[in-house]
């Protein structure tokens, strides 16, 4: 069975020929400052064809993904589901933020002319790849950012006509969720590191985020031509916790219930690595078995160094045939202060109106930076956008560039969009009021005492870099690299998604329309003729009637023009 | 209405009503008094069942372990309490951490605007400690609360403990989809109001704190914990909030539920449920438990440290842990384990807790009186104010309107009205903003100065109407009738509408006079009838009345002074917590008794 599969493997080699070496599948491992672990899954495909052209063959890209992509011509694609929120304050950074539920942007093609239909049709068509439900998003939870979302990938198109973004705080992610994900990955989940992904485990965690991202990139750095990546991205945070039992160790087999015996043969290259930066003399926790490798990467803006385990190396895998790494911890958890950090709540009581207010600290000592926020709040709240406020440090702070765009009922959500400078080491308040509508009964969802969402706002900054930061630094390190206080990169882009709201409308007691038919028919037919009858009529006793001799003596009476009898 | 509509029918009806009259609103009183009486006999009333199925039909185990240790956390938290002389504040967190929560705290200070004599405080000054559990895979939306205060002396402190011994327990567990809050409050409702209004970031009545900084979203429901010794005989449930507000009746079921299933012995109103309801003794046994849930939610204050959260919508109870001469005890393990097991069902809701009844009497922990059985009582007796607004508008023959537009009594009714008014007013006012002065010149305390000015300015209401109309008529007098019987019954209805229980004990005094109050009347024998069935008087007779239904009868001297600080601590909920009875009283209850005196003394 095994030489059968590795034939189909040999086959597969020499039919794609030099493009499958684009295949690259990597797990990063972070033990975290709260004593969680944070395991990241990334896979990169690269696809070289040209869209416009008419694509037949589609190699190790998905098929069905693929074919999607070039119907409805896609520039970009990123989606992500995400069960859980990011604990910046304990967890950091992650290497790729997401919202809690489910996220779509898309960039479209400048050659499409429908985006509106493009986009409704598109989705409904991943959320059956997906399994998920994409297909509510409709025109009311869909926005085009003017400045948040810029593409990741090559080309220079910006009009936010192609454009299309849209958040499902409510989504709920799951196995059926991660398994047609699975599928997508070239050597599904059969070998290399997607053995690990075993649903009894990666859903019994703390946090857990899957994402795609579809762009296109460079093919070589002198960027002659355009490949298609396909990224796939799997963030997990293992609770020491609650599934330690007590123990602080974790080894790969504790983490995901498998060990790494092979790399997915069709990957170019396959790897582990383990964060140990905050780990030079083995303080914290101690790894094994340990590896020579060693390798330094700046990644959000800070310098780390990482242990690297080389799955394509067969030395790596040892005498056992299978990699399972140990961390065995010493430190106890405490608050982080990340440079950028965004909260969100609703406040006020009662059904009427309410305030939405969001914190963004800056945690920087002495550097300011702007951050783009992005708003998109359902049509049922209706803002008041003159009560908008933006202060920090007790004063109003102007946004510099506002991008409102006003709700329609049940047509669009609202959408707004402000430039903020954020001050070194302050708080930014931004709050705005808010009335609740009352809907109609049919647009209630079956559970409306759980209350309605509204999606994170999304916190874009360009954050100054940590290494920069680091002017009196103790560390040991050349004094020729250390005067100037600008190093690496002195900034780094940064995406932090606060937490959803979940707000509760006026709701009507459903059970009550019988009882409010019959009050209001009997109001209606009993009470109201009556007593219009009553206020508007004065009752007099009537004289009994005349015999008929008395009026035909007022007929002739009235003929004559006398007084009647 | 046809009737209505034909002059010789409603001839006869007015003819009926006019002439039984007085028969009639005296049936209609004793048959309220008798109705209200008789909801607290059990073939009357419901057995209270579960409406909400996220929380009837899913099981949970109860399995917390750890009572031994909470007691020896709550001993620890004791020694630290004493030692820093308040709440050990960095040992609260750093103990909260340990056990893997989130903890952030909040500082506040609060000026009472007259000194608290009991419970011995004017500038308050405090820190709250609390610890959020993140549940796994949430989102941060939603939330439960568990509170146990940081009380002085050695009070609560085996709440603290087993809060704490909660919190790691529930942080090894898997399964919670809400975010809990393990609250610590220092200086019980102040500590808990700064809390709440920092949470919701509004500020209601004038209060200091700093901002929070951590939250979990909208709080589903909360449970405050009091615990002071280490073994108990029965846990006692509190639901009266503030204004007379009461959480969902689902989370009184809840409670008791756990407790059966548990085997706790579980009280309301510290009164045990008995099962011989067909004896005397039996119903009057309900029927206290019963009439003391009426007082209490007529008081308008909150009767835990729960009742604050009902004003933001959140379902919350109080649990009270009781310690008597019975044999059988129950150990914190047991308790832990009833928590536990409620903890999981509410952390089962989909959402709010919204099936079940929010208007409600229990005359035990298994019986309840809804909504539609109560508010009959009231209705009779509120009907009363219309019959004679009835008999006032019509003579015998069947319509004589007496508000002619040229008629002399619409202006000359507009003074006492006035006048009244300014009196609630100055007596909602002048309390407050006179103690100083007070002080100065009488020797008292602060406190006495605002509850003797209150009752001074009280009592001179009754001097002041006599004199302002010179040439009162008798159809004035009738006019100043109908507007007060009219005043009084919207008056009336509204508050029961928002409390019952309010609404029914103030128609129980007030009715009567508004009914039977005419210049005609022997005067001295109606003043005093007045002056006894008078707000004042009503709120003394339910203090002696409370104290013999919590079998603690008071003597005539302490219940004056326990009549003193009640009224102290109305006036105080007012400007702390925002409770409505004391305005309610002072400004329109109060003048509106006026009004009717001034009829008494219509010249």
């Amino acid at each position: 069975m095994a030489t059968h599969r590795c034939n189909i493997f040999m086959l597969a080699f020499v039919l794609c020929g030099l493009t499958c070496v684009f295949v690259r599948e990597e797990l990063v491992i972070r033990p975290l400052h709260s004593g969680d672990i944070y395991a990241s899954f990334q896979f990169r495909t690269l696809w070289d064809t040209d869209f416009l052209r008419g694509i037949s063959h589609y190699r190790l890209f998905p098929k069905s993904l693929g074919q999607v992509i070039s119907k409805f011509s896609v520039r970009e694609l990123h989606i992500s589901f995400t069960q859980g929120y990011w604990r910046t304050m304990q967890w950091g950074q992650p290497f790729l933020p997401s919202p809690p539920g489910a996220e779509l942007w898309v960039w479209f093609q400048d050659t499409v002319t429908d985006v509106d239909g493009a986009w409704k049709e598109l989705t409904n068509v991943l959320s059956g790849i997906f399994c998920a439900s994409l297909n509510f998003i409709d025109s009311t939870n869909t926005v085009q950012p003017s400045a948040s979302f810029k593409p990741l990938g090559l080309g220079n198109v910006t009009d936010q006509r192609f454009l299309r973004y849209a958040v499902l705080p409510r989504e709920i992610v799951c196995t059926e969720n991660l398994t047609p994900w699975k599928k997508l990955l070239p050597c599904g989940s059969k070998a290399g590191l997607a053995v690990l992904m075993k649903s009894e485990k990666l859903f019994h965690s703390s946090f857990h985020s899957q994402a795609l991202h579809f762009r296109p990139v460079c093919q070589d750095w002198k960027c002659k031509s355009t490949v298609l990546e396909l990224r796939q991205t799997l963030n997990v945070v293992f609770d020491l916790h609650t599934s330690g039992q007590g123990k602080r160790e974790w080894s790969l087999f504790k983490m995901f219930s498998r060990t790494l015996t092979e790399a997915c043969p069709l990957a170019s290259s396959s790897k582990v690595y383990v964060d140990v930066t905050d780990n030079p003399q083995g303080e914290l926790f101690e790894l094994s078995p340990t590896t020579p490798l060693l390798s330094q990467v700046v990644v959000l803006g800070d310098r780390r160094t990482y242990s690297v385990y080389d799955l394509t190396n067969q030395a790596t895998f040892g005498q056992t045939r299978s990699l399972n790494m140990l961390l065995r911890w010493r430190a106890a958890e405490n608050m982080l202060r990340p440079l950028l950090h965004g909260e969100r709540y609703v406040a006020g009581y009662g059904l009427q109106t309410g305030e939405i207010h969001t914190l963004m600290y800056n945690n920087h000592p002495y550097r300011a930076f702007p951050v783009l926020l992005l708003d998109t709040v359902p049509w049922y709240l209706r803002l008041y956008i003159h009560t908008l406020t933006v202060t920090s440090k007790g004063r109003d702070n102007k946004p510099s560039y506002i991008h409102y765009q006003p709700s329609k009922d049940r047509l669009r959500p609202h959408l707004l969009e402000m430039l903020v400078q954020l001050p070194p080491n302050s708080v930014t308040e931004v709050t705005v009021q808010f009335e609740r509508a009352l809907l109609k009964w049919t647009e209630y969802t079956p559970d409306p005492n759980h209350g309605f969402y509204v999606g994170s706002s999304v916190i874009s900054a360009l954050v100054p870099s940590v290494v920069a930061m680091d002017t009196n630094s103790t560390r040991e390190c050349p004094l020729f690299s250390s005067f100037f206080p600008c190093k690496e990169e002195s900034s780094y882009f940064m995406r932090v998604y606060t937490e959803p709201l979940l707000v509760n409308l006026p709701t009507p007691d459903f059970s009550m329309p019988y009882n409010v038919i019959c009050l209001t028919c009997t109001v209606v037919a009993v009470g109201y003729g009556s007593l219009y009858n009553l206020l508007t009529r004065t009752f007099q006793v009537e004289e009994p009637s005349p015999g008929l001799a008395k009026r035909l003596a007022n007929i002739i009476r009235r003929l004559r023009g006398v007084p009647l009898l | 209405m046809g009737l209505l509509s034909d002059p010789n029918r409603r001839r006869a009806l007015t003819k009926l009503l006019t002439r039984l009259n007085a028969p009639i609103c005296v049936m209609c009183y004793l048959a309220g008094v008798a109705w209200f009486m008789g909801l607290a006999f059990e073939p009357f009333t419901l057995r209270t069942y579960m409406s909400e199925n996220a929380m009837g039909s899913t099981m949970v185990e109860e399995r917390f372990p750890a009572g031994e240790r909470a007691l020896a956390t709550g001993r620890e938290f004791a020694a630290h309490k004493k030692k820093v002389g308040g709440m050990p504040v960095d040992w609260l967190v750093k103990t909260m951490q340990s056990r893997g929560l989130e903890v952030f705290t909040q500082s506040f200070t609060r000026k009472l605007p007259f000194p608290d004599e009991n419970k011995e405080r004017y500038m308050v000054r405090g820190t709250n400690v609390y610890g959020i559990l993140r549940a796994p895979r949430a989102p941060r939306t939603e939330a439960l609360v568990l509170s146990a205060p940081c009380s002085e002396g050695n009070n609560n402190n085996q709440a603290v403990g087993l809060l704490l011994g909660l919190a790691q327990y529930f942080r090894s567990q898997i399964h919670w989809a809400k975010d809990i809050i393990f609250l610590v409050n220092e200086h019980d409702l102040i500590g808990m109001q700064a809390w709440l209004e920092g949470y919701h970031h509004t500020n209601t009545t004038g209060g200091d704190w700093s901002p929070l900084q951590g939250r979990g979203g909208s709080i589903q429901a909360a449970l405050s914990l009091e615990l002071s010794s280490d073994v108990i005989t029965s846990l006692d449930l509190v639901l009266e909030g503030l204004n007379g507000q009461l959480p969902n009746l689902d989370l009184a079921n809840l409670f008791y539920a756990f407790c059966q299933k548990i085997g706790v012995l579980c009280t309301i109103q510290g009164k045990l449920q008995r099962n011989d309801w067909d004896t005397t003794s039996g119903y009057s046994h309900a029927a206290q438990t019963m009439m003391l849930m009426v007082l209490k939610q007529a008081s308008g204050r909150p009767w835990g440290d729960h009742g604050l959260f009902l004003r933001y919508h959140i379902e919350a109870a109080s649990i009270r842990g009781i310690n008597s001469f019975r044999q059988y005890k129950t150990d914190t393990t047991t308790i832990g384990r009833l928590l536990e097991g409620m903890y999981r069902k509410l952390n089962n809701l989909l959402e709010r807790l919204h099936q079940s009844y929010f208007f409600y009497l229990m005359p035990s922990l298994s019986r309840f009186v809804s909504i539609g059985y109560y508010m009959p009582a009231f209705g009779l007796l509120a009907v009363i104010l219309l019959l004679r607004v009835s008999f006032h508008l019509w003579d015998n023959r069947g319509f004589y309107f007496y508000l002619t537009p040229s008629s002399p009594g619409v202006l000359s009714i507009l003074t006492p009205v006035v006048i009244s008014h300014m009196t609630g007013v100055a007596l909602y006012t002048l309390p407050i903003l006179s103690q100083e002065m007070a002080v100065q010149h009488f020797p008292v305390s602060e406190t006495e100065a605002v509850v003797l000015t209150a009752i001074a300015i009280y009592t001179a209401g009754l001097a002041l109407p006599h004199n302002t109309h010179r040439y009162g008529t008798e159809e004035g007098w009738r006019v100043l009738k109908l507007v007060a019987l009219l005043y009084l019954a919207v008056l009336l209805g509204c508050t029961a509408l928002i409390n019952f229980s309010l609404g029914f004990i103030l128609a129980l005094s007030l009715v009567p006079i508004a009914a039977f109050i005419t210049p005609h009347t022997p005067k001295a024998l109606s003043a005093a009838i007045m002056v006894l069935l008078s707000p004042g008087c009503t709120l003394l007779y339910c203090v002696f009345l409370f104290q013999e239904l919590q079998e603690t009868p008071v003597s005539l001297q302490d219940g004056w002074m326990l009549f003193l600080s009640v009224i102290s601590q109305g006036i105080l909920d007012h400007a702390l917590y925002g409770s409505l009875v004391y305005p309610l009283l002072a400004l329109l209850i109060y003048p509106c008794w006026l009004l009717l005196w001034n009829i008494l003394f219509w010249k």
